[in-house]
């Protein structure tokens, strides 16, 4: 996807955020690091159509990883900022690529521990398949079918001066 | 935060700053900065130690220490046991060889020790597999508290390089003073300590420290005063004549900082002897940075837990790679 | 006793001036002809020594032992069997035993497990003060008749002045020397290594040089006032050299000694809290390390002397506070010699060997420390260009403290003969290890 294609299928990602549930209580949080990115800019388009600006955050999920004994510790670790108050609210869940679901998994206990929002979901721009837990998207940019070997690369312009869907080779396995 | 700045394996241990490295020294205070918004949370805990068991083992008494460590464990989820040396094995002439084969074989993934020996840390760390803290060695290290200080330095000054750093007080018998000395080194901060000569270790020059025998010289350099306790044994041993004399000369008096054109901000490692090390108006007063310190102390010994444990730190970079 | 016919070695004695290719023939325990080719008498023991050098056997002025009271560190027996492995025909034993060695029954009991264990000569030195508690003087008179060669309170120094000065003069009707443990223990305090900048960087409390310089200007002093002979151990500073030679200019009765360890290695042995570098005196720096090589060089200090001092390894492994002071020295006193005095340049092998065989006896008068014809047949051979590595496990003595474990040492011992008697022989497959 070129960045034409990103932007068509974030405003439609907006739209049908709107749709399922409007804006009143709506809070946008993007996973570190490309998430985030993601959420900023499905909050401008939301504002764009809305003129209201909904609140937004950024999760950090280093610390709440189920791998992290085999992995250990990664010394640089983002910050989570949330808006002051989540309960109550919807909050969308943003990121760019849902794989195993693992990272989501991470992501719902983290808002647990600020919160109780009264709904949670999941907006991802592109859905490749592999769960390896029951998490399911509400919202989808694209699904894709990733040959073996390969993965999903999504490049934002504030981390690498694009934005764009790319399939690229696999890093090893750990 | 990082500036960049690629982020420095710690090892297995922590027993002091003087082995570490600048990059190493400032990793531990970036990663300490997310953690100082976990205690602000409605729920104050992560659970990314969670399953691993941490043993503090204080030879030692120490209430704020073991508290502010107990404190970082649980916020990282992990189990934590408490022994203290009052009526332990050790009251029963246990060996410390004895003491890490039996951590060992009770398979403990963390061990937080103070103890009265200089080098026991060490001592410790060479013998079991665990990661061992330091939480106060003898005369030798305290390295969270410095990591502490130096956080809260930072906090207050936006960065530590050429920052200038007095020390005052009982360099000779302060594993604190040791520590801060090594880690303002080794993250570019001038240091300098005041205090009378028998209470300054010898070959401090040698290290790069500047060395002031008058409280008002010393506070005319500095930036940053940084005030040691003075235990009561020092005078008993003649170290110095009498805790009076000690507040005329060297005590860190209002007065005393009134003459500097600057506003000098106090740092005290606690528990502090008010009136003779330190005025309680200078304590209590606006430029007291001893509240912050306490507060973090938690977070910096949640960044010290969380970066020596798990599994095999070499690996998490290439995590961070391969992550879609 | 059969003879012994050593032939091919490098006759080295320095006594003489002795460096030469040649044989060497002992008779009823005494040299009996030296160098050019021998023809030996019927039935000798011919022991042939090509590639080694034949030289007086080693005599070391300070060694503990341990025994009574403390046979779970060493014993006289195990004591002896690790001079002789160490090529010292001659030990002398510290009475700081448990119960001191502060009476003739004592003296006496030391001598007669020295000569039971039928290795090298050990010679009891006696307590100065009764029980060593530095008040009273031991009576020295008895002390030497039952076989006392020296008296000392060493593992303490003596403090009271008075004593000191009177032991002094007591000594001298006796013809023995007072070995002082210099050490003004108010300014030690409770330190347990150098004072400098190590010793802060590790917060452990540090002993000045004063300490130790502080006494031995006492000493002289004394020395000098009593006429009176005064043996010196340990040196480990600059300071103490620099007041013995200026004693020694002005003619005062001093001996002195610097160990194996003081010439080798510096307070950064300590670092890590190596217990196994926790002696006493303590490593000090390289300035005092220089003053100590250029003191024994100059003959300011006049001997090496290895201040043996075994431990038990489970005192050693835990805190450094806590740890004893002191190392065994003996069976790594002559690779050390070669490797931090000689490879360096500081002594010729030939001073080496004067150092640790010859100024010992010409220090306390001694027959031995010469291969001269009618001396005691005390000679060592060794290999000063064999290289191996300590392996305190292959130790005759009971301890292992020593701090150059595993390190690659040159010069080493192959036969130690006492009063013409084979007391050590090296395993030929040590030989070949290396």
């Amino acid at each position: 996807m070129d960045r034409e294609d990103v932007e068509v299928r974030l405003d439609a990602l907006a739209d049908d955020i709107l749709e399922a549930g409007g804006h009143q209580d709506l809070v946008l949080v993007g996973i570190r690091r490309r998430g985030v990115q993601l959420a900023n800019r499905l909050a401008d388009i939301v504002r764009e159509k809305t003129g209201r600006q909904v609140p937004t955050g950024s999760l950090d999920i280093t610390l709440y990883r189920d791998d992290f004994a085999q992995i250990g510790p990664r010394p640089l670790i983002g910050s989570t900022e949330l808006p002051s108050e989540i309960s109550d609210h919807r909050v969308v869940i943003v990121d760019d690529v849902l794989y195993t679901g693992r990272t989501v998994r991470a992501a719902l206990d983290e808002i647990a521990d600020f919160g109780r929002p009264r709904r949670i979901e999941l907006c991802v721009l592109v859905d490749r398949g592999g769960r390896e837990l029951p998490i399911q998207p509400d919202y989808v940019g694209r699904a894709v079918e990733v040959e073996s070997g390969r993965q999903v690369a999504v490049s934002v312009p504030e981390i690498d001066d694009d934005l764009a869907v790319h399939t690229v080779p696999e890093e090893p396995e750990e | 935060m990082s500036d960049g700045r690629p982020a420095a394996n710690l090892g297995k241990d922590l027993v002091g700053l003087e082995p570490l490295s600048g990059d190493q020294i400032l990793t531990i205070l970036d990663t300490a900065e997310p953690f100082k918004e976990i205690s602000e949370r409605q729920i104050k805990k992560v659970p990314v130690l969670r399953g691993q068991t941490i043993v503090n083992l204080f030879f030692e008494p120490s209430t704020r220490t073991r508290i502010s460590f107990e404190f970082a464990e649980k916020r990282l989820s992990a189990d934590t046991v408490n022994v203290s040396a009052t009526g332990s094995s050790v009251e029963k002439g246990e060996t410390l060889v004895d003491t890490a084969r039996n951590l060992e074989a009770m398979r403990i993934d963390m061990v937080v020790m103070r103890h009265g020996a200089a080098g026991a840390a060490q001592f410790l760390g060479d013998r079991i597999s665990s990661n061992v803290i330091n939480a106060g060695d003898g005369q030798h290290e305290h390295p969270t508290q410095a990591l502490l200080d130096l956080l809260t330095l930072r906090d207050e000054f936006g960065g530590l390089d050429d920052l200038r750093v007095c020390i005052v007080g009982d360099i000779l018998h302060s594993r604190v003073a040791r520590s801060n000395i090594w880690g303002l080194l080794r993250v570019g901060a001038d240091v300098a300590v005041c205090g009378p000569q028998t209470l300054i270790p010898r070959g401090l020059e040698e290290l790069g420290v500047k060395v002031f025998p008058h409280i008002e010289t010393a506070i005319e350099w500095c930036e940053a005063l940084y005030v040691l306790r003075l235990q009561l044994e020092r005078m008993n041993a003649g170290f110095v004549p009498s805790l009076q004399e000690y507040n005329r000369v060297y005590g860190v008096t209002s007065e005393r900082l009134d003459r500097s054109d600057d506003e000098i901000p106090i740092l005290h490692p606690g528990p502090m002897n008010r009136g003779v090390e330190i005025d309680s108006d200078v304590a209590d007063g606006p430029h007291s940075l001893i509240l912050p310190q306490v507060t973090n102390g938690v977070a910096v010994r949640m960044a010290v837990l969380y970066l020596l444990s798990g599994g095999e730190p070499e690996k998490a970079d290439a995590a961070k790679e391969g992550e879609a | 006793m059969r003879p012994t016919l050593i032939r091919g070695g490098r006759l080295l004695d320095p006594s003489r001036s002795l460096d030469e290719a040649g044989d060497l023939l002992i008779e009823d325990g005494k040299i009996a002809s030296v160098g050019g080719r021998i023809t030996g008498p019927d039935g000798a023991e011919e022991v042939d020594a090509s590639d080694l050098v034949v030289a007086p056997a080693f005599i070391d002025l300070h060694v503990h032992f341990r025994e009574p009271g403390e046979e779970h560190k060493e014993t006289i027996r195990t004591g002896a069997a690790a001079a002789a492995a160490g090529g010292f025909a001659e030990v002398w034993a510290m009475p700081n035993t448990d119960p001191p060695v502060d009476n003739p029954a004592a003296v006496g009991f030391v001598r007669a497990e020295g000569e039971r264990a039928r290795r090298s000569r050990v010679e009891p030195i006696g307590a100065a003060s009764r029980e060593q508690a530095g008040e009273q003087m031991t009576e020295v008179g008895e002390l030497v008749s039952a076989g006392a060669v020296g008296i000392s309170d060493d593992g303490r120094p003596i403090e009271n002045s008075r004593l000191m000065r009177r032991l002094l003069e007591y000594t001298q009707a006796f013809g023995i020397p007072v070995i002082q443990h210099a050490e003004d223990t108010e300014l030690s305090g409770h330190g347990v290594m150098n004072e400098g900048v190590v010793s802060t960087a590790l917060g452990l409390e540090g002993i000045p040089n004063a300490s130790e310089a502080a006494m031995v200007a006492r000493d002289l002093l004394l020395a000098e006032l009593t006429g009176g002979h005064l043996h010196v151990c340990h040196v480990s500073t600059r300071q103490s050299v620099e007041l013995i030679r200026r004693a020694k200019e002005e003619g005062v009765p001093v001996t002195a000694e610097v160990t194996p360890h003081h010439l080798a290695l510096t307070e950064e042995a300590v670092r890590d809290y190596r217990t196994e570098a926790k002696m006493h005196p303590p490593l000090r720096t390289e300035e005092d390390r220089a003053a100590v090589r250029e003191g024994l060089a100059e003959g300011v200090l006049d001997l090496i002397a290895t201040d043996h001092a075994p431990h038990h390894y489970e005192e050693k492994e835990r805190e450094f506070d806590d740890a004893p002071f002191g190392i065994v020295g003996l069976e790594t006193a002559l690779g050390v010699g070669v490797e931090s005095l000689v490879r360096t340049g500081v002594l010729t092998l030939s001073e080496l060997v004067d150092r640790m065989a010859c100024a010992p006896a010409r220090a306390m008068d001694l027959p031995g420390g010469t291969l001269r014809r009618g001396a005691p047949a005390d000679v060592v051979l060794f290999d000063p260009n064999e290289s191996w590595t300590v392996d305190p496990s292959s130790f005759e003595s009971k301890a292992a403290n020593t701090p150059f474990a595993g390190d690659e040492l040159t010069g080493r011992v192959h036969r130690t003969i006492v009063d013409g008697r084979t007391r050590y022989r090296a395993e030929p497959d040590d030989r070949d290890a290396n």
